[in-house]
């Protein structure tokens, strides 16, 4: 096959035949086909991710996997319910509005940078650029948008830069995730997000499908693990724990830590085809950031 | 600080989120120092004058505090004033109408 | 907060003129009109047993347990930094409902202080060390009246 044949020369030809072995178990039938039918085979995957979970939790309603683990446990719902009264992001909300409306040092600001001058954008990330042939997400084009003109980058994790995205992610609330993948550099990225996500990793040896899809919604230690369909929906989130708002990269750094592998810096390339794959999985749910969680 | 009153049925319902640190001064930084206490003591409010709650609070309150309250009475329009005051001795105060 | 001193000063002459004039009868502290809202206790917020903050709050104090109050507070918090609890209650003439956590370094956590004006009916986010027995308690007719919940406050799990 021409596309294996070509990645393996890059190195991931390995991961590439290793999705192929994943993407046959789970009834695709790519394997064999030529490379245009990529597009069949994602689409077979998200078939198969969200019709695993509607069969799991068959009384949840799709709509409500943006909410996390509050989609499928009454007890810690009500608590999120009472924190999303009156959340305590929203005055990270209005410092992201307030650097977001300030201009550059050169007099050009953030809505020069973005389509639709960055209002109602967030479901578009992040995005395959065939031209970087990379995954940009939303905090990275804040910094490209920001280093463009002038300006220092910020920290990924937390901070303004948490709060720029929460802004944006505020100004989207409600419009479904239409992450896409368009062409055959952008599967390789997806591949890539998707070996991630099914690789084991760590001392304690679990992957992300582990905690996020094999025993979603059972109690590991004292956490019961929230499904993986819906999860880049809600971020940047407000976190109980930090008592501050966090970055999906910072989240997938913890969760990394927690399993005792070593945490990818925010905004590594793995982390993100990771969520470049979260992303297209959870296809059909709206973006709802930024939310608290626990 | 932000306020959301509202009146219905005759009972107004006040709540409030105060931006504040609420250091108990039992954590330590980074270099192993304690971090010093500076956390809310004192909260009340007012309604068009007239002084509707005060509450005492300390270290066990969360940070960014969340509280509500209700008192009967209150119109649509009518000012709700609220005032905090810190460990420093600092205050801040916040004004919102009831819709 | 707006306090019309002289106005005070005028009830309380008036009233301990009444006391002189009338029958001898000992007045408790707690019955004096509550114009002036009572300061930070700072005894009783750096006490470090429930007992000790309990007397430091409320000294000489009845306690009663209740079934006439409605403690919210959830049976395992999420995250012991931000646990939301709410205290409602139909008792007459509340003057002021306190939450303490008994596990906490310093267990007294909020004091309320009502008017006649207000619904008795209070919210809250407080921050929770450990798995702790949670007190609410309501002053109401001299008495303090008392309902708990045992609040379970994990650490670790995958929370990350």
């Amino acid at each position: 096959m021409a596309l294996v044949r070509r990645t393996m020369k890059t190195g991931s030809g390995l991961i590439l035949m290793a999705l192929l072995a994943l993407t046959a178990m789970a009834g695709a039938d790519g394997v064999g086909q030529s490379s245009l039918d990529f597009k069949a085979m994602v689409q077979q995957d998200v078939h198969d991710f969200q019709a695993y979970y509607k069969k799991r939790f068959s009384r949840v309603e799709f709509s409500e996997y943006k909410n996390g683990v509050y989609a499928i446990d009454a007890a810690s719902r009500e608590q999120w319910l009472e924190m999303e009264d009156f959340p305590p992001y929203e005055f990270a909300v209005d410092e992201g509005e307030a650097l977001f409306e300030t201009p550059f040092a050169n007099g050009k600001s953030y809505a020069d940078c973005f389509a639709n001058g960055g209002e109602s954008i967030r479901q578009n990330y992040p995005y395959f650029d065939s031209k970087q042939g990379e995954v940009i997400t939303l905090e990275l084009a804040i910094n490209h948008c920001r280093e463009a003109n002038g300006e220092k980058p910020l920290a990924y994790e937390k901070g303004p830069l948490a709060a720029l995205s929460a802004y944006m992610a505020s100004t989207s609330a409600g419009n479904v995730l239409a992450v896409l993948v368009p062409g055959e550099a952008a599967f390789q990225a997806y591949s890539e997000g998707k070996a991630f996500f099914y690789s084991k990793r760590g001392q304690l040896n679990f992957s992300c499908a582990d905690c996020h899809l094999r025993v979603a919604g059972q109690k590991l230690r004292a956490d019961i693990t929230s499904p993986a369909l819906g999860h880049p929906t809600g971020f940047p989130v407000y976190r109980a724990k930090w008592e501050e708002l966090g970055t999906l990269h910072r989240r997938y750094a913890g969760c990394n830590k927690n399993i005792r592998a070593k945490p990818l810096a925010a905004q590594s390339r793995a982390y993100r085809n990771l969520e470049y794959f979260q992303s297209v999985m959870s296809q059909g749910l709206e973006v709802n950031g930024p939310s608290s969680r626990k | 600080m932000k306020i959301k009153a509202k009146v219905k049925k005759e009972i107004t319902k006040v709540k409030m989120l105060i931006k504040h640190p609420m250091e108990t001064g039992r954590r330590k930084d980074q270099a192993g120092n304690v971090i010093p206490g500076l956390y809310i003591t004192e909260v009340s409010a007012s309604h068009n004058g007239q002084p509707v709650f005060h509450a005492e609070v300390g270290q066990a309150v969360s940070k960014d505090p969340y509280m509500a309250f209700s008192f009967k009475g209150g119109a649509s329009g009518d000012k709700i004033s609220i005032t905090w005051k810190d460990s420093s001795g600092a205050t801040e105060t916040g004004e919102a109408a009831i819709k | 907060m707006n306090v019309n001193g002289k106005s005070m000063t005028m009830n309380r002459r008036g009233f301990l003129g009444n006391l002189l004039k009338g029958a001898v009868c000992v007045v408790a502290a707690t019955s004096l009109p509550r114009l002036v809202f009572a300061a930070w206790n700072e005894k009783a917020f750096k006490a470090e047993t429930l007992d000790g903050a309990m007397s430091s709050k409320y000294p000489g104090l009845e306690i009663v347990d209740s079934t006439a109050i409605k403690l919210k507070a959830p049976a395992i918090a999420e995250n012991g930094a931000v646990v939301p609890v709410s205290v409602k209650t139909d008792l007459p003439d509340v003057k002021t409902i306190s939450l303490f956590v008994e596990k906490n370094p310093s267990p007294l956590a909020a004091t309320f202080h009502l008017t006649p004006v207000n619904v008795a009916d209070v919210s809250i986010r407080i921050r929770m060390g450990e798995t702790s027995n949670l007190i609410a308690v309501v002053e109401s007719g001299g008495k303090l009246h008392r309902v708990q919940q045992e609040v379970k406050v994990t650490i670790g799990g995958c929370g990350g």
